[in-house]
């Protein structure tokens, strides 16, 4: 591009300003990167939720338990295709800061309520004949250097005792945001340990809709079969539940968005200022351009273009180390499983980053495409 | 043939009619250039005089058509400039006006090269023929040897010949030249004027010159004298060739 030298040398005219407006683009995306990330990390279950399952949990509260009776009551409900349950296991692996989801999930149905986790058919039937075995998601196996085969032992906090379980398969997603930290063993095994208190009831269900459309009548259904009942039943769409219990910890979005609006403000401000400086110190330079035939709308695409190259090269370093810092995966050891730059994040920082860019050089790229060259060529 | 009494028969390549300018100053109005008459054929080298505030500037970014006249008209080759709009005007300068200022107006970050060069961005030349013509302007300031150096690495005579090599390299039709050896020593001024005379005898250049000085302005054609707005002839080649036998 003929042009080039003119932008990329006004760029360098005051080097110390442009790294340091550089600068403040790279560590305002870095930071939008991170926040987008834990964002992502607390929203994970909400980005992934199949948009045909519902979950079906005690009226109470989540930790009150269900019937296993129900599982036939379900499927006889119109729009219902398929019905899988889980219990919540809650152990602890060596420390309890190894915190990681363990599932009690229902052998029979689990795999085909939940197609996005991929495990390879001898790897399901080596757990299936095995009572103590279990299925861990590949990040998880990855964390602990888990490989099959591995007998891993889980002291119980709801359930007493250690158990100890053989690691029969390691699953996939077949999207990367797919959740990959779990650990499913057998609801039966879990049921014969603990029958005194614990057969014949589950955590919650997941029912599979034959129509997504049909969410809401068969959620509504669903809680009116079983009211009056000694276990009422509260049904929403598994986005809905996961919103829920991300909302748990606070509202995360609102916060990081928050922070996002204001980091995003302040650097509109120093650019603005920055490109404003810029244009005024060199108005004679602006003036000589248009008198040498440059017209208005090259001055204004030549501050713009400054003003937006500005944001990019710092946008883009920012999210440049955002992305290299996740790539090692969660650093809080389980909490945040799903920490993830994801390449829609990054698209988006990017164009946030340009628009800033645009915004900032707006004022000044008007003011020195209305210049006056007369005025402007008077001036020492 | 430069004529100041509206007399000129039409083949002039600048012909001004009846130009006024006048400013606002507060509630003051002031009448900086009345009812001016000038003719100037292709290869003249016109200078022009006056005390301070006299209008020469104003004059000259009119003729450039960096500033619109209160009245009258300007025809440049053929085109009558005064009514034409901002980016038309913008996009004749480019092809008609070479510029040369007394502050040399360079731009800082750029090399000479790429100074020079600026004009024949505005063209459809290849990056090649740019780099021939730019390398031919400088060759003919002298400056061949300095295409890679900034403006803060050349002296100030040097920095007005890159200005005037910036001015001759699209080939405008004609160079305003404003001041342009106000900022120099005697040296470097004379060495200036003996480059702008160049052009003017070698490349059959229309030169119209804004001086203070006289030794400056004895190098041109004709000197015209502005004086309460108002043009008046000065000595002609001719005379002054006769006073020097």
């Amino acid at each position: 591009m003929k042009y080039s030298a003119l932008i990329l040398s006004n760029l360098f005219r005051k080097k110390i300003r442009t790294l340091l407006t550089i600068g403040s683009f790279a560590v305002a995306l870095f930071l939008f990167g991170l926040l987008a990330v834990v964002r992502g990390a607390f929203n994970q279950g909400v980005e992934v939720a199949g948009t045909d399952r519902l979950v079906v949990i005690n009226k109470v509260s989540i930790i009150q338990p269900l019937p296993v009776s129900y599982d036939e009551r379900l499927l006889r409900i119109h729009g219902i295709k398929e019905v899988t349950h889980a219990n919540w296991f809650g152990g602890v692996y060596q420390d309890e800061r190894n915190f990681f989801a363990q599932m009690a999930v229902d052998d029979d149905t689990f795999r085909s309520v939940y197609p996005e986790y991929v495990i390879p058919d001898d790897q399901w039937q080596a757990y299936m004949s095995d009572r103590e075995g279990a299925v861990v998601g590949a990040d998880l196996a990855k964390r602990f250097h888990w490989k099959l085969g591995d007998r891993i032992p889980i002291k119980g906090t709801i359930f007493q005792g250690t158990w100890d379980f053989n690691i029969r398969g390691i699953y996939h997603g077949k999207k990367v945001e797919d959740d990959t930290t779990q650990f499913w063993f057998h609801y039966k095994y879990l049921e014969e340990r603990e029958s005194q208190y614990w057969k014949g009831l589950v955590g919650w269900y997941t029912v599979k809709v034959d129509n997504p459309d049909d969410s809401v009548r068969v959620a509504k259904e669903i809680d009116e079969t079983f009211s009056n009942s000694p276990w009422e039943t509260k049904t929403d769409t598994e986005k809905a539940f996961a919103t829920s219990f991300a909302k748990q910890a606070g509202n995360i979005q609102l916060l990081i968005l928050s922070i996002g609006a204001v980091v995003f403000f302040t650097l509109l401000l120093v650019t603005g200022n920055t490109m404003a400086i810029a244009v005024r110190e060199r108005v004679r330079d602006l003036a000589v351009l248009k008198a040498v035939g440059f017209s208005d709308v090259f001055v204004l695409v030549l501050v713009l273009a400054e003003s937006v190259l500005i944001a990019a090269i710092g946008g883009a370093l920012g999210l440049g180390f955002a992305k290299l810092l996740t790539l090692n995966g969660d650093p809080t050891h389980g909490m945040l499983p799903f920490f993830y730059l994801s390449p829609q994040t990054v698209v988006a920082g990017f164009a946030v980053t340009v628009a800033v860019g645009v915004v900032a050089g707006l004022l000044p790229a008007l003011s020195a495409m209305n210049l006056n060259v007369v005025d402007a060529l008077r001036r020492v | 043939m430069v004529r100041v009494d509206g007399g000129g028969n039409g083949s002039s390549l600048v012909r001004v009619r009846g130009l006024d300018k006048k400013y606002q100053r507060g509630s003051e109005e002031i009448h900086v250039l009345q009812g001016l008459n000038l003719d100037v054929d292709a290869g003249d080298f016109v200078a022009f005089m006056g005390p301070s505030g006299s209008g020469k500037t104003t004059l000259l970014n009119l003729l450039g058509g960096l500033d619109l006249p209160t009245a009258g008209t300007i025809t440049v080759a053929g085109d009558e400039i005064t009514h034409l709009s901002g980016s038309k005007l913008t996009h004749w300068r480019a092809r008609h006006v070479g510029f040369v200022f007394q502050m040399y107006n360079l731009i800082p970050v750029l090399t000479a090269f790429q100074n020079v060069e600026l004009p024949l961005l505005l063209t459809k030349l290849s990056k090649a023929e740019r780099r021939q013509h730019v390398e031919l302007a400088l060759e003919v300031v002298g400056l061949k040897d300095r295409t890679h150096h900034y403006p803060r690495q050349l002296s100030g005579g040097q920095e007005q010949r890159v200005g005037i090599a910036r001015a001759i390299v699209a080939d405008p039709t004609f160079l305003l030249c404003d001041e342009p050896t106000g900022d120099l020593d005697r040296r470097s001024a004379d060495e200036i004027m003996d480059l702008i005379d160049r052009l003017v005898r070698e490349h059959n250049k229309t030169v119209l010159l804004v001086t203070h000085d006289p030794v400056a302005a004895e190098r041109a054609h004709v000197v015209l004298h502005l004086n309460k707005g108002v043009l008046v002839e000065g000595q002609r080649v001719e005379e002054k060739a006769g006073v020097r036998s």
